[in-house]
């Protein structure tokens, strides 16, 4: 056994609005940067839809992650390490900018500019990538809200699997929001696929980086995810993908899309899994064994065995605690809601999700049903074929069992809560149909419906004694502008510039700190209105620590 | 030997080896960042598609004949049992076949660069000199060979080209053999002694770190979050 910690994440689907407010706030934090304006470490797409880069979920034709041989053993899709070094004069696989879509800023000056007219002026879309005046036909979000559906609906490699008798009935529609960022899988086909050994999974909390510097651009990445999370920047040459907002999750703060999820749906915990187990649990011959198959991999923190193996190959003790209490092991093991995006890539996702049962409870409601009735909803999740394949095909390799067990568990906690909230006296019996208690049933609403937060974010801090070789940990991400920007050799050439972590700290403190906002920093400066220019007021100048 | 001689032929390719040693050292250790070989890709797959692989498995198979030709002795190949003539008739049918290629996926690239519009915005004066200089090499090259053997019958270049190259690297330099050398074959020895002093300096630097070490990599890298110390730090894990 060898005890290795990775941090993952949960989402709560039934939770998420829609807002964009995630992706928002992540790409002002890490790709705000030309060449990077394509790029989303996190996205929001709407299914059924297309997702970003279009139709990314058909393998048939992007071949991202793993497959087995006729050996049954694992081998990257796309082709192995010979296929990969022949085609590496012009990767066959990687999708275009047109996959993704054309960035664009608009003609803002004209609006100043123009001469006075008749006409209100226009600011004119203009392309990003050649300049030029473009017309605007795609976006990362274009089929936002199904936008554009039944005709770009019909697209999606999901529903295209469901069933081919499946017509995007409008009438009997159902969407729900999938927020999405790198999975930071356990057994990561990027990595495998990086010829240059750029990419590496951190064996203390197993978030997957790209090296800057060990990067050539070669692009196989890009192939290799089958999420289509590795993003190639155009500026640079150089592959980025979420970082799983390293530096604050070092300090034991949450990703920035996490802190600034309005709907408060994700999750951040610390889970131990055996790293020599991972290869065996992604070579299950059957796709629909794997989602039990990757429960398998991940180690249960109480157990005394997998604590002294922790211990032996230098988990701290504080992880260890910080592993108990994670909220995302109550999700996946105790609660049992949590499944993994697309676990037949066998690339061990840990990014995990709680599915929706909004679109069953509407469906009922439309039908003038009581969508909060425990007999009404069971009945419904065993009767909405569609909606139930559809969340198969993206949660367990087209399995409708364990999605199922998760809507039951779901709606069960709808009616129990319901129960106590109307004053009525709680129906133990609700929970056991479920296979839970009442008391977890409630302890489970908790994390889900009041999600506070020390309790959705059990992230505990790098160590300290690691802390001095984090401090000057160089960042290559953040170049816009650094010193190296016009180097000789082209685009962002030049020495990288040192993530100062203090910064995080510092924010870090602000946040969790008593005082007001930066009340220290005011203490002693002086407001120089009131100052008639006459002597030398308290703080006005700097202390002089020589004076006599 | 005068003067010009022993500046082209004896100073000029220890200037240019200095430089390119010394220079990618400093590279390496200045601007790991910026080593890349900056992919065009995402902009353009058609054309690059059909050019690419051509003129890198062109350029390969050339540089393989150079190594055959500059580097191995005339003596070796004959004590091989391999003839003057059939040496000759190899590598020119060769050279000319892989030269071609080259030069044909090299043109496609060019009118790729030149055409595609984000390409040619993404193209640097640095790229620019690159690609004139590498251009030039590879048609004086081609020029050469195609010009000695078709027009002139053959030249053999072991006698006078390669033990130049050859002396070069013991540190006795022998200028005075380059010096008799036809013209076209002078100047492409000196447009390459010319690529290899600005190559450090291109994107050509990403020749060098050749991706071979994926081969026998394990598929899955760990890293510790710590500095990195001395070699490069994966642990395999599993069977493979």
């Amino acid at each position: 056994m060898r005890v290795m910690g990775q941090l993952a994440m949960v989402m709560n689907l039934d939770k998420c609005i829609g807002c964009h407010t995630c992706s928002v706030t992540c790409k002002q934090a890490w790709t705000n940067r030309a060449g990077t304006e394509y790029v989303w470490f996190n996205n929001v797409e709407t299914r059924p839809g297309q997702g970003y880069p279009r139709t990314y979920q058909d393998q048939e034709r992007w071949k991202g992650g793993w497959e087995l041989n006729r050996r049954g053993r694992l081998r990257l899709r796309a082709g192995g390490r010979l296929k990969k070094l022949l085609t590496i004069f012009a990767n066959p696989l990687m999708p275009s900018i047109q996959d993704y879509y054309e960035p664009w800023t608009y003609d803002y000056d004209r609006l100043f500019s123009a001469p006075a007219t008749q006409d209100t002026p226009v600011a004119r879309p203009t392309s990003l990538i050649t300049g030029e005046p473009t017309k605007i036909t795609w976006s990362a979000n274009w089929d936002d809200d199904l936008g554009g559906a039944p005709a770009l609906t019909a697209a999606d490699p999901v529903l295209r699997r469901v069933s081919d008798e499946v017509k995007l009935d409008f009438e009997r529609a159902f969407m729900f929001y999938l927020p999405r960022i790198c999975e930071h899988c356990l057994n990561p086909s990027c990595v495998a696929s990086c010829p240059s050994g750029a990419l590496y999974k951190r064996s203390e909390d197993g978030i997957v980086l790209v090296d800057q510097d060990r990067c050539r651009g070669w692009r196989m990445c890009v192939t290799g995810c089958p999420y289509k999370k590795v993003y190639f920047n155009h500026r640079t040459g150089k592959a980025e993908k979420c970082t799983f907002c390293y530096p604050r999750v070092e300090v034991g703060i949450p990703t920035v899309c996490s802190e600034t999820c309005v709907g408060r749906l994700r999750y951040i915990g610390l889970i131990l899994y055996d790293a020599d187990r991972v290869e065996e649990a992604a070579c299950v011959a059957d796709e629909r064994d794997l989602f039990e198959a990757q429960k398998g991999v991940l180690l249960d923190p109480a157990d005394p065995e997998v604590i002294a193996g922790a211990r032996a190959n230098g988990i701290p003790d504080d992880w260890l605690e910080a592993a108990r209490r994670s909220p995302v092991h109550q999700l996946i093991f105790e609660y049992g809601v949590a499944l993994p995006l697309h676990p037949e890539y066998r690339t061990m996702p840990m990014v995990w999700y709680i599915p929706p049962l909004s679109p069953v409870v509407d469906a009922l409601s439309g039908t003038g049903h009581d969508g909060e009735d425990a007999g009404n909803l069971f009945g419904a999740i065993d009767a909405l074929r569609i909606p139930i394949g559809y969340l198969a095909e993206l949660f367990s390799a087209g399995d409708p069992e364990p999605v199922r067990a998760v809507l039951r568990r779901l709606a069960a906690m709808r009616s129990y809560m319901r129960r106590l909230n109307l004053g009525q006296e709680p129906d133990e019996s609700i929970a056991t149909a479920v296979g839970m208690t009442g008391e977890q049933v409630e302890r489970m609403h908790r994390l889900l419906a009041l999600a506070p937060y020390d309790e959705r974010y059990v992230i505990p801090a790098a160590h300290a004694e690691q802390g001095a070789q984090l401090e000057e940990l160089g960042c290559s991400l953040d170049y816009e502008g650094g010193p190296g920007m016009n180097g000789p050799f082209g685009e962002a050439s030049g020495a990288p510039a040192p993530v100062a972590v203090e910064n995080f700290h510092a924010l870090r403190q602000r946040q969790a700190g008593d005082a007001l906002d930066r009340a220290d920093e005011l203490h002693g400066r002086v407001n120089l209105l009131n100052w008639d220019g006459k002597g030398t007021p308290e703080g006005l100048f700097p202390r002089r620590e020589d004076k006599p | 030997m005068n003067p010009l001689d022993l500046l082209l032929w004896v100073i000029c390719p220890y200037v240019a080896l200095t430089v390119f040693v010394l220079g990618h050292v400093w590279r390496y250790r200045y601007d790991k960042f910026g080593w890349t070989t900056r992919s065009s890709q995402l902009y353009e797959s058609r054309l690059l598609r059909v050019g690419s692989p051509l003129f890198h498995f062109g350029i390969l198979v050339v540089i393989l004949g150079h190594v055959g030709g500059l580097v191995i002795p005339k003596s070796w190949t004959e004590a091989a049992g391999i003839s003057e003539h059939a040496y000759h008739v190899t590598a020119v049918v060769l050279g000319t076949i892989a030269g071609a290629c080259t030069l044909a996926g090299l043109a496609i690239l060019l009118y790729r660069r030149r055409t595609v519009g984000p390409v040619f915005t993404a193209t640097t004066r640095n790229d620019k000199l690159m690609y004139a200089v590498l251009t030039l090499v590879i048609v004086l090259g081609l020029a050469a060979t195609v010009a000695a053997n078709v027009l002139d019958g053959g030249y053999d270049y072991r006698a006078t080209v390669s033990p130049w190259f050859r002396s070069i690297f013991y540190l006795r330099p022998r200028g005075e053999l380059m010096a008799g050398a036809p013209l076209l074959f002078q100047a492409h020895a000196f447009s390459a002694l010319v690529l290899f002093t600005i190559w450090p300096f291109t994107r050509l630097v990403h020749m060098l770190t050749a991706p071979i070490g994926y081969l026998t990599r394990p598929y899955i890298v760990y890293r510790s979050r710590g500095p990195r110390t001395g070699a490069p730090g994966w642990e395999p894990t599993g069977r493979r």
